[in-house]
């Protein structure tokens, strides 16, 4: 049963994924790279990741899709479509792509995963909760705070970018 | 069969012990999928039906008239002859429109409440999904109907639109913040995401009382935030039909028009179960501590009627905001969510953080 969820998954990834780069038209592949995250938010479902599933729908399908989604409906029209890619180009990217590929595959084709059996991970959301803001062993709580602290130098910057020169001066 | 409306736990297994007597294991998991589906499909469909005709009737008697009479009695039927036109309607699609993404748009919006409607707990042991991240999966899977607005408004082809998808989206995604905050407030004395513990934790009373003043400034923010992030008016600025025609579904005709409003008043199901479960306990009967006799009395009534009155309680709070106040302007209504919502409530889970530290709530 798994097993079948693993290869629908695969499969509905691995077609959206290159519908998200051969698309022309700018809008239907932000809506497929969409689907694509859908995608790997299954997985992390199909493994009992609720936790890592459920952020990944919020900060990537429901977040940055939609900032990607809001940024093309401000600068482009409905009719505009890409220019098709020259041969050069197609010829090089397929060898970008190849390679990367082929690092990729040989990588995890060597790698021996090894079954575990005696410390399966608890991934319940109480334990998450308590390792993030842990301060012992294992605990995450530095991370925790540094990535706080850069979202906060972000939104303030993003904020003054936004901001409006003073009218009356 | 052992039925018993107190606790249906029994009942759901002993199904499941039938399909896995019938079937082989895979297909009879298949089968009870299905089932579930089914099951799902029909409570949509009849919960959308009634809402409508519930909201006209509402509607009707806050401006002093009768609202649609005519079909079946006390027009009962009529919202079942509306949907039966709007089935053999033509679908129309606008000139220029993207066709993919104009009928794609359609079904993300129906989509994302029909996921979430899945993890919300009808009565005891009639829970579909109990996830450990129960209220963090709704309000994850709510998060995709913005994209299904955004898109609708963007492939149509239509200035109105764009602006309505443009206004409906800065909306929701301002309004959200608000929505999982005041959540938050509760889950600070609940410990748990899990829909079925958090019911468990108001065994001895309701948060909403339990839980001191800041229970109560969340649930009005609660109540606020969710109306907004639903649409809905005094909020519904997105549809502001004298300005906008009708927003981002200006160019939906026939049935896909019917998913747009079928998705609005799921959303609101949701949003009215959601607040039942978790500042007035779900399916829990009104309790007060240790007073054994009292609580023994209120539990004679059935669990899944304290939720449906729980929930028919505050969705008719809902279309009375809705009939009642004037609708706001976007700046304004930007300003109300950024400049007092949210600070509001951040003090406010501040508060409640030393109110649960120190043990002040009951």
């Amino acid at each position: 049963m798994s097993e079948t969820v693993f290869y629908i998954l695969a499969g509905f990834i691995l077609i959206f994924s290159v519908l998200t780069v051969t698309s022309r038209r700018i809008l239907r592949t932000a809506v497929y790279l969409f689907f694509v995250l859908l995608g790997t938010c299954g997985f992390f479902f199909a493994m009992e990741f609720n936790f890592l599933g459920a952020v990944q729908l919020t900060v990537y399908a429901g977040g940055i899709v939609v900032i990607i989604i809001f940024s093309i409906m401000l600068t482009s029209d409905l009719q505009d479509k890409l220019e098709a890619a020259g041969v050069s180009k197609i010829f090089f990217s397929l060898l970008a792509v190849t390679a990367g590929a082929a690092v990729c595959i040989s990588t995890i084709l060597s790698y021996k995963f090894p079954a575990l059996t005696n410390n399966v991970l608890d991934s319940s959301m109480n334990t998450i909760g308590l390792r993030l803001l842990g301060y012992q062993e294992n605990g995450f709580v530095l991370p925790f705070e540094v990535i706080s602290i850069l979202l906060l130098a972000a939104m303030i910057g993003s904020i003054i970018i936004a901001k409006k020169a003073d009218v009356n001066k | 069969m052992n039925f018993n409306i107190y606790d249906f736990t029994g009942f759901v297994n002993s199904i499941k012990q039938w399909l896995n007597s019938v079937f082989p294991p895979a297909v009879a998991d298949i089968t009870g999928f299905v089932i579930i589906g089914i099951c799902f499909l029909t409570f949509i469909t009849l919960l959308g039906l009634s809402l409508v005709y519930i909201e006209r009737k509402v509607c009707a008697f806050f401006q002093q008239r009768l609202g649609p009479m005519r079909v079946g009695f006390w027009g009962t039927a009529q919202t079942v002859a509306d949907i039966i036109k709007l089935i053999f309607k033509e679908p129309l699609i606008a000139k220029g429109s993207d066709k993919f993404l104009f009928n794609l748009a359609a079904f993300i919006v129906i989509v994302a409440p029909f996921m979430a409607i899945a993890a919300v707990p009808f009565a005891k042991g009639l829970h579909v999904l109990d996830f450990d991240i129960g209220l963090f999966f709704i309000t994850a899977v709510s998060s995709i109907g913005v994209t299904g607005i955004l898109l609708a408004g963007w492939s149509s082809n239509n200035k109105y639109s764009l602006i309505g998808a443009m206004r409906s989206g800065a909306q929701i995604v301002s309004y959200e913040l608000s929505v999982v905050l005041s959540l938050l407030t509760i889950i600070v004395l609940t410990g748990s995401l899990q829909l079925s513990a958090i019911i468990e934790s108001q065994r001895d009373g309701w948060w909403i009382f339990k839980g001191n003043i800041p229970a109560i400034i969340a649930f009005f923010i609660f109540i606020i935030a969710s109306t907004a992030e639903s649409n809905r008016g005094p909020f519904d600025m997105a549809e502001a039909e004298s300005e906008l025609t009708a927003g981002f579904h200006t160019e939906y005709s026939g049935i896909k028009f019917a998913y747009f409003f079928l998705a609005e008043y799921i959303n609101l199901f949701i949003i009215a179960a959601v607040g039942a479960t978790v500042f007035f306990g779900g399916w829990m009967p009104l309790h007060i501590g240790n007073f054994e006799f009292f609580n023994k009395i209120m539990d004679f009534i059935p669990p899944i009627i304290w939720f449906f009155g729980k929930i028919a309680a505050l969705i008719f709070l809902i279309m009375w905001f809705k009939w009642t106040f004037p609708r706001l302007r976007i700046d304004q209504l930007l300003t109300l969510e950024w400049k007092y919502l949210l600070p509001i409530n951040l003090v406010n889970l501040l508060m409640m953080s030393v109110v649960a530290l120190n043990g002040w709530h009951f």
